[in-house]
């Protein structure tokens, strides 16, 4: 079968894969624990002689050197947004998503197509008009205007996970419940409903992740402290003519932090969402 | 009462919310905006919102050289990258398939760049492709390859590279990941057999394998076409469209001349023309995804 020249070869392989996915990641998040002048220094340093929190103190504005971008109220935003757009997104989804899996209806395909074209739509072509009218009506810089636009955002590619998983449960399931005295809500929640919930929960999840990190949309719609999102504040530390490197990282892994631990808790969930979603749906 | 039932069906409850949303935040505004590409508006003129211009802006962006390069750019880049992104994948997912120890290990470090924000991706090959402090040029110096520091981000190919690089390095294992999963769904029976009738591996791969994973390719296809825009925040965050408007993209072009410069209309003309390209790369592959279902369906 498998020489061991072979055998070398692939793990070979695999191993720079890996390296090649890990450094990029790994060494922001080492810079963000590393001192200014280290991360400058040349020849460079490659193995960090002193970590610090420096980085975090100063952007959070706890140290003397006070960096004046406010951290923490973009991170609440980012936050409330996030959790927000994600919990309605899900419950607007799971019924659509039922509404396609289990019922004909006139223009159901018409209305399928409407839908997945709406998520196709460049986020910063989309930025244009809802920019226009959010400011007519006054929801540019506020939490509100933007869970809006994420919700609109993610309803689409919920709505097509979901539709995939209720799919694949038998309807007969549900009609036997009935038959025994359930009404139909209790059929959805007592027995279609856990039977879906990997399916629910990678929508979920997908959903976080572009409310969390979305960026065309809300660099336009916010616009201070009032709703603008860790993602917009990123550019904060561009705006100057020198980059704060380590400002910047340590930005960085603030985001990647709670997107990380969420989906590693689901991550079992995730892969089935999306091919199974995908496949049979 | 009986339209009133049909009318008010089920499903039409259960889609309502739905569509509400998706009226409200997506198609009134698409609408506003198809009107205002007809006009002349600009940000800072209120009422040039009612001033009705025909087809001049998309005659004006149709006959300027700077969108025709954003607009060949943005295909040329898509393609290239989608490509690369698809052949790097499925080499991934064979290499990964054919390792049976730490497999799990492997693929949750595989999901990493899928929750990276672009934005996040964008900073984060800016910081090493700078010519500085970037991780690229200090290895070069360190390994004593040559002691010039390369102007990466400066130079209009090394820019497109260092903005396709970040691109590819976010979106390669979404492939390897859906393709691995569609290998190890994949019978081994067929296999086994071709193998005995005297099949070498590349016929094996090119006459089994590759068939069965083709709805998977179309599935990882169809989910990346939903966001090829996100393009725009690395190159947002890279280059800004510099040095000199060569890394610029159709949607950093049409974001220049909306904000920027205030140019609403004709941002507004442009950002159809990349709505209608989104459309037809998404349209593209759920086709080829609703063909490879069918025949799947036939084979099982």
């Amino acid at each position: 079968m498998e020489t061991p020249l072979q055998r070398f070869l692939i793990r070979l392989g695999v191993f720079v894969v890996m390296v090649v996915i890990c450094v990029p990641g790994l060494w922001v998040v080492m810079t963000a624990f590393r001192d200014n002048v280290e991360v400058m220094a040349r020849p460079p340093v490659w193995i960090p002689q002193a970590w610090t929190l420096d980085n975090f103190r100063s952007i959070f504005g706890l140290s003397a050197t006070q960096q004046g971008i406010p951290v923490a109220s973009y991170f609440v935003n980012s936050v409330i947004i996030a959790v927000t757009s994600t919990v309605l997104a899900v419950l607007i989804g799971m019924a659509g998503g039922y509404a396609f899996a289990r019922y004909n209806f006139r223009f159901k395909k018409a209305s399928f197509l409407t839908l997945m074209l709406s998520r196709t739509v460049p986020g910063i072509s989309l930025s244009l008009p809802v920019f226009m009218i959010w400011s007519r009506i006054g929801l540019i810089d506020t939490d509100f205007g933007v869970i809006l636009v994420y919700l609109a955002l993610n309803i689409p590619f919920t709505i097509w996970l979901i539709d995939g998983f209720f799919r694949q449960i038998p309807h007969e399931l549900s009609e036997a419940a009935k038959i025994d005295g359930c009404t139909a809500w209790q059929a959805f929640w007592k027995i279609e409903f856990p039977l879906a919930k990997s399916g629910v929960a990678s929508a979920g999840i997908f959903a976080f992740l572009t409310s969390w990190n979305e960026f065309a949309l809300a660099s336009q719609l916010t616009r201070t402290t009032a709703s603008k999102t860790l993602p917009v504040g990123l550019m904060d530390f561009t705006a100057q003519f020198t980059v704060d490197w380590t400002g910047m990282c340590a930005m960085a892994v603030i985001i990647i932090v709670p997107a990380l631990v969420l989906t590693f808790i689901v991550q079992k969930h995730l892969i089935a969402g999306l091919t199974f979603g995908g496949v049979k749906g | 009462m009986q339209s009133f039932t049909r009318r008010f069906s089920p499903p039409f409850l259960l889609l309502l919310p739905a569509f509400v949303i998706i009226a409200a935040v997506i198609l009134i505004p698409l609408v506003f905006s198809l009107y205002t590409s007809f006009t002349n508006y600009r940000l800072v003129q209120p009422a040039s919102l009612w001033q009705w211009v025909g087809l001049r802006n998309y005659q004006r962006i149709f006959s300027d050289i700077d969108f025709w390069w954003a607009f060949g750019r943005t295909v040329v880049f898509l393609t290239i990258a989608l490509n690369l992104e698809l052949v790097l994948g499925l080499g991934i997912a064979l290499l990964i398939d054919r390792i049976t120890t730490g497999q799990r290990v492997i693929r949750t470090i595989m999901m990493f760049p899928m929750m990276f924000s672009p934005i996040l991706v964008g900073f984060q090959f800016k910081y090493i492709f700078n010519d500085n402090v970037g991780l690229i040029n200090n290895a070069i110096q360190s390994l004593g390859w040559s002691n010039v520091t390369i102007p990466w981000l400066v130079n209009g190919w090394t820019a497109n590279f260092a903005i396709l690089t970040a691109e590819v390095w976010m979106s390669t294992p979404v492939f390897a990941i859906l393709l691995l999963a569609g290998l190890m769904a994949m019978p081994r029976d067929p296999i086994e057999a071709a193998k005995v009738d005297g099949c070498n591996s590349w016929q094996v791969f090119r006459h089994i394998t590759l068939p069965f994973l083709l709805p998977f390719i179309y599935i990882a296809m169809a989910i990346r076409s939903l966001d090829v825009a996100r393009a725009y925040d690395m190159v947002k965050i890279m280059t800004n469209g510099g040095p000199a408007g060569r890394t610029e993209l159709l949607w950093t072009l049409l974001a220049r001349v909306g904000y920027q410069d205030a140019r609403m209309g004709m941002a507004n003309a442009m950002s159809y023309v990349s709505i209608l390209l989104s459309i037809y790369f998404t349209y593209y592959f759920f086709r080829k995804l609703a063909t490879a279902r069918a025949s799947l369906g036939s084979m099982a």
